[in-house]
């Protein structure tokens, strides 16, 4: 299919492509590119070039308010994920997963989301934290090393990030097992879930396992697959033969392919998914078609397995910017917001990274705490053995 | 692989506080209790309704819990394990049949990457208060797959408690118990002892479930087992009293945490230790043991703690399980080497 050739990459000096190049359907097939096209299917609203457009089956009614929220949110949490990018350069995180390009998937569904509703998150979802009322803040300990996630998943609805890939899928498809069990669905007033993975977790089989449980249990559970093109090095064409969305018609539930950088296309779909399961009519795959503009984290080098060209292509595609012409356009927003949002950002950054280099290291104690809900006498001597070894050295310091 | 029952009559309520139950009947109404006790405690696995499970222990339960609390879950171990994690936060109380020990690695991921570190990852935010029950060992003539003894991966797993019963009362009321604590509890049962009858008093005060416990006392060296092989020991102590030699025997329960306080104050007192265990020796709970005692009860020890265990391989055709499993004669020549050293 392709000769070693094609499998060079460019000069690290080498000028990047004046205009980016569509790649072509051998580039997609020999795992050189990924695509950028959506297909006939792609659920759009709002047009890379800010333009307004209509679909027959979903539609939002959005007012000039949410749209600004919407706006906020993206540009807000894009700047927590440039800073936290920053903060691990600098020394200050281990790791950073960045979302960036990823903003309006993630600001779409998790707004999509009613605060009884649950999310099961993957390890990139800093967008739908935000949504959940969890501070960026709050994710920081995961990359620095001090804590796996501190804020309180029953209160906000939001899971702990899971990082073995797929893990959360069928803890998803439990929970909302729950919620039916409970009578929470059913009606306007209905529970929904809804469960984050990535184009790389379709491979794995608790995922399949999800969708099989979902379906059987008729589990009310919308599986939001964002499909940013690459897991790792590995484009979607090493997962699957055909569209991600299209697998949910042989588990015998509905899939739909959604513009991942349209936050009103993803709104829409979303909203329309979770109410359906509230009403008892789920599972649903969504997939969100967007990209991964940066690394896969800041241990990545994207450039040994993908060309310029693509992010050039995806540049185009960008999911904020398409929200701020159509703002100007519409006239629904002015200089003095955009420059608000801007100094709000300046200051959610300033704040995130203040709070990053004050972070104390956990105490020695931490590593024993909380292993078991009902204690283990052979751990805590275990523990106290270590802390009494500890406190034999000057200072209690080791 | 267990013979075929058309009956599904519901157990009747026990007339009298004592009765003599097989241990497969008592993890029934050990079960049902628990039902009963909490509309939070649901079932789930593989032909555990209609069928009451390949082994009967679920008997009766679907037709008289319905089917939202006796779950026939489809056929993929690490989704009953996956979707247990996720009704155990949403505050159910999931009892998963793994159908056999062999089968539970399907599962493996989601017991050692979510099961037993949620607690932890959360800080004590999310408790998973879970049962996994597994039929477990061998001596049942199976085919490859439904006689191993899985028991160490899991006791090597923080976050997670083990468990194994050894006879009919254990079995009611160490299931009901597993089933109250808020951990997540792995309980091993004997699959060839399933229908070994004993006394069960349902009315009685049980003692701690993460407590070993002596069932025959001696003086000349001291055996320690669980789960299929307490039997085994406890033949061998009858055996070995004929002959005049005093074995004191000790069912462990517990495999993690162990609880080891009554091995060290008996090995003190005989100076001999023989531990039995189906499982293969190699980095097992017979290991640990053995290391603990020598570091507990270094100058009380008159001889060299011995294993007697399977064999580190995998589990054989099972016209050799006989060779392969540790009987009452493998047990007795080991307990003669301590005595002799």
């Amino acid at each position: 299919m392709s000769s070693p050739e094609q499998w060079t990459h460019p000069e690290p000096d080498a000028a990047p492509a004046a205009t980016a190049a569509k790649p072509t359907a051998e580039q997609v097939i020999a795992g050189l590119r990924a695509t950028d096209e959506g297909g006939a299917d792609l659920v759009q609203l709002l047009t890379p070039e800010g333009e307004r457009v209509t679909h027959p089956d979903f539609d939002i009614d959005i007012s000039a308010e949410e749209l600004r929220g919407l706006y906020r949110d993206m540009v807000l949490i894009r700047r927590v994920d440039r800073e936290a990018n920053a903060l691990q350069r600098k020394g200050q995180l281990g790791i950073w997963v960045p979302l960036l390009g990823q903003e309006a998937a993630q600001i779409g569904a998790g707004r999509a989301m009613r605060p009884t509703d649950m999310a099961f998150p993957s390890y990139r979802e800093h967008g739908i934290a935000w949504t959940r009322g969890v501070h960026p803040t709050e994710l920081l300990g995961i990359f620095r090393g001090t804590d796996q996630g501190t804020w309180d998943p029953v209160e906000k609805r939001f899971h702990p990030y899971t990082i073995v890939i797929g893990n959360q899928v069928l803890n998803a498809a439990g929970y909302a097992m729950g919620q039916k069990f409970d009578g929470k669905v059913g009606d306007d007033d209905g529970e929904a879930t809804m469960v984050f993975f990535g184009d790389g977790a379709t491979s794995q089989g608790d995922v399949h396992e999800g969708f099989v449980w979902a379906a059987v249990y008729d589990a009310p559970l919308v599986f939001f697959c964002q499909n940013n093109q690459w897991a790792i090095s590995e484009p979607t064409e090493r997962q699957s033969r055909l569209p991600l969305y299209q697998r949910a018609r042989g588990y015998g539930f509905p899939g739909i392919r959604v513009d991942g950088n349209d936050v009103l296309a993803t709104l829409a779909v979303t909203r329309w998914a979770l109410d359906e399961c509230r009403h008892g009519n789920g599972p649903i795959l969504i997939e969100a078609f967007t990209y991964r503009m940066d690394a896969h984290t800041t241990s990545d080098d994207p450039t040994r397995y993908r060309l310029s060209d693509e992010l050039e292509l995806w540049k185009l595609k960008d999911p904020i910017e398409r929200v701020k012409v159509y703002l100007v356009r519409q006239q629904w927003a002015d200089q003095e917001f955009f420059a608000g949002v801007e100094a709000e950002a300046d200051e959610l950054a300033e704040n995130l990274r203040e709070f990053c280099v004050n972070m104390p290291d956990p105490p020695a104690e931490r590593i024993f705490s909380n292993v078991y809900a009902e204690g283990n006498p052979n751990l805590e001597a275990q523990r106290d053995e270590f802390l009494d070894y500890v406190s034999g050295f000057a200072g209690g310091e080791h | 692989m267990a013979a075929p029952t058309m009956d599904r009559s519901t157990t009747a309520a026990p007339a009298t506080p004592v009765q003599t139950l097989t241990i497969s009947k008592a993890l029934n109404m050990g079960l049902r209790a628990a039902m009963e006790a909490n509309p939070k405690v649901i079932m789930m696995g593989e032909d555990i309704g209609k069928l009451g499970g390949v082994f009967r222990i679920t008997d009766g339960l679907q037709k008289d819990f319905g089917e939202q609390r006796v779950l026939d879950t489809p056929l993929a171990e690490s989704g009953i394990i996956g979707t247990a994690v996720g009704l155990a936060i949403r505050g159910y109380r999931p009892v998963c049949e793994i159908q056999f020990d062999g089968f539970i690695f399907p599962g493996f991921d989601q017991i050692v990457s979510q099961v037993a570190k949620l607690h932890y990852r959360t800080q004590g935010k999310i408790k998973l208060p879970m049962v996994i029950r597994v039929p477990f060992g061998g001596g049942i003539g199976a085919v490859e797959h439904h006689s191993e003894s899985p028991e160490s991966y899991f006791a090597h797993t923080a976050g997670l408690k083990v468990v194994s019963c050894s006879n009919p009362s254990d079995a009611y009321w160490m299931i009901q118990q597993a089933i109250d604590c808020d951990d997540p509890v792995l309980f091993f049962e004997p699959k060839r002892r399933y229908y070994e009858k004993g006394e069960v008093d349902t009315t009685a005060q049980p003692g701690p479930l993460f407590a070993s416990r002596t069932l025959r006392t001696g003086t000349d060296a001291t055996l320690v087992a669980y789960g299929p092989m307490v039997r085994t020991a406890l033949d061998a102590a009858t055996a070995a009293a004929e002959d005049g030699t005093s074995l004191e025997v000790i069912d462990l329960r517990t495999l993690s945490p162990l609880d080891l306080a009554p091995v060290f104050e008996s090995v003190r007192r005989t100076g001999r230790l023989v531990v039995v265990s189906e499982a293969p020796s190699e980095s097992s709970i017979a290991s640990e043991i053995a290391a603990k005692v020598q570091q507990e009860c270094f100058y009380s020890l008159q001889a060299p703690v011995l294993r007697v265990t399977g064999f580190d391989t995998p589990y054989p055709p099972s016209k050799l399980e006989e060779e392969f499993l540790p009987d009452l004669d493998r047990v007795l020549h080991a307990v003669d080497r301590s005595l002799a050293w």
